[in-house]
């Protein structure tokens, strides 16, 4: 059966994950050692410990996300980080950074390493190093491939795949955006959040709704239209004659009825984005997506989609894997 | 509770406006006693906050004919109770048909969602709305055990009739009256 790996930002979510019939759980901790490091958002390492705990008494395993990038000359952090996700009994590590790989393969071999969704490996040469290197198990696959080019990579690599069924798309090199730098002064990937919520603003006026990103207007709606997201690659610019999305629209992903063909393509396990969403996203989420894996099992139809209202910008996309756009 | 566009049930106007006139200090004392009890039952509430418990909070029902701000300073957190359309300093508000507030804290409904599809509103310090929202879902609050915990030795008494009642109420109302628990999947 394929694996459901679902997010967890909270400990309350990693619960509602578990009872909700996650395989696998992914959360980090409270600081700037992961990609999602929210206000209010993430574990402690006692929160760590009984989410293991509460985890694992339900035969569900924990997956520890230090996918950010150590800023120079203070890796001190990612490196407890890693150690504490070993102590705590972790099933696995996912790193995106190199030197952390190699950090962890020396000091933690029994330790998984899964390689991040931020190490942007994209093909079948990158990804053998990173097996060969530093004994990645797993590598969760950018979400710029077809579901053709997953099934040529996963011949021609001797490790698992985890691909992204659903939820935020980030479809730059990830891993490498400076979008969000550029508008903030915070890196996405070495301080771990993306637009952070310390410089976002959500403005009325009158009827409609302005979005800004620090010194930005990303986006101004009107009345009854879906609030903005507070990103700039999902934000409205004006160029040339055309004004829109330049970057990418703000949609989300949900890969539910490819399922099957990921199947076919031979990936191992299936990842739902938003560690940073509530607990009513991860119980609704997760419990549809077990129904739909749990049925592909069977050998059985994918049941219909019926997680819209829980898409970003309410509007959902196959994305890469079925590229109409070449 | 009616039907409105929004989809969202609205607590009725008529009543609202009945409401109106109701003087606000015994549901300020009682809301006091809540958050109170609260505090006490969910120490780790104000560990997730951090720094954003320093901050002020406009919650507002807008179905209702008051709005309630908190300040959930650790040491000694503090709601009160003021009227619609009374002038008050906030830092973040939050602000939505009271179903759709009771929902997100109940774990019913998700925030973003509610937001994106402008059921709910924003404004002002952004990072305050998201720790707090955050660190109330971690909490798993039921509104419910909370107030009869917050009325000392009657609340048992009175917990068992209630919670017996809510199930016919959330029917009816459509409204997320307590704390939404998820069933382990059968899978």
């Amino acid at each position: 059966m394929l694996e459901l790996v679902c997010p967890a930002g909270t400990p309350a979510a990693l619960r509602t994950a578990v009872d909700a019939g996650a395989h696998a759980i992914y959360c980090g901790f409270a600081d700037e050692t992961n990609a999602r490091n929210f206000p209010g958002l993430n574990f402690s390492r006692d929160e760590l410990k009984s989410g293991i705990a509460h985890a694992q008494a339900r035969g569900a395993r924990v997956l520890v996300a230090i996918n950010t990038f150590p800023r120079a000359g203070e890796p001190g952090l990612w490196h407890r980080a890693i150690d504490d996700a070993a102590r705590l009994g972790a099933h696995a590590v996912i790193l995106a950074d190199i030197g952390l790989l190699a950090y962890a393969a020396e000091k933690h071999p029994a330790l998984r390493r899964h390689l991040s969704v931020q190490a942007a490996a994209s093909n079948a040469d990158a990804i053998n190093f990173y097996v060969h290197e530093f004994g990645v198990k797993r590598v969760v696959l950018p979400r710029v491939l077809s579901v053709e080019e997953i099934a040529t990579i996963n011949r021609d690599i001797s490790c698992e795949t985890e691909v992204f069924v659903f939820g935020g798309l980030c479809v730059m090199a990830e891993g490498r955006c400076s979008l969000s730098s550029y508008a903030t002064g915070k890196s996405p990937n070495m301080n771990g959040a993306c637009s952070p919520a310390s410089h976002v603003v959500y403005k009325q006026e009158g009827d409609g709704l302005a979005a800004r990103l620090g010194d930005f207007t990303i986006q101004r709606v009107g009345k009854g239209e879906a609030a903005p997201y507070p990103t700039l690659c999902k934000g409205c610019f004006s160029a040339g004659d055309y004004e829109g999305h330049v970057f990418e629209d703000p949609v989300s992903l949900d890969a539910a009825q490819l399922i099957p063909r990921l199947a076919e393509a031979g990936v191992t396990a299936l990842k739902i984005e938003g560690r940073q969403r509530s607990r009513a996203y991860t119980e609704a989420v997760v419990r549809a997506f077990r129904a739909a894996v749990d049925a592909h099992a069977r050998g059985l139809p994918i049941p219909a989609g019926v997680l819209q209202n829980l898409t970003e910008g309410q509007r959902s996309t196959a994305g890469a894997y079925k590229k109409s756009w070449r | 509770m009616t039907e409105q566009a929004t989809s969202l049930p609205l607590f009725p106007a008529l009543a609202s406006r009945l409401m109106q006139p109701l003087p606000l200090f015994p549901l300020r004392l009682a809301a006091q006693k809540v958050v109170d009890s609260l505090a006490a039952r969910h120490p780790g509430l104000f560990a997730r906050l951090g720094d954003q418990a320093s901050k002020t909070f406009l919650l507002d029902p807008t179905d209702l004919p008051f709005a309630f701000i908190l300040r959930p300073r650790p040491d000694k957190p503090a709601i009160d109770v003021v009227k619609r359309g009374e002038a008050v300093a906030w830092e973040a508000h939050i602000a939505g048909p009271f179903a759709a507030l009771l929902g997100m804290l109940h774990g019913t409904m998700d925030g973003d969602a509610l937001f994106f599809s402008r059921d709910i509103i924003i404004e002002g310090d952004t990072e305050a709305v998201l720790a707090l929202r955050n660190a109330l879902d971690d909490a798993e609050i039921d509104l419910l055990g909370e107030i009869t915990a917050s009325l000392g030795p009657l609340g048992p008494w009175l917990e068992k009739p209630l919670r017996s009642l809510t199930p016919v109420a959330e029917r009816l109302t459509g409204v997320a009256l307590t704390r939404a628990r998820a069933e382990p999947s059968d899978a």
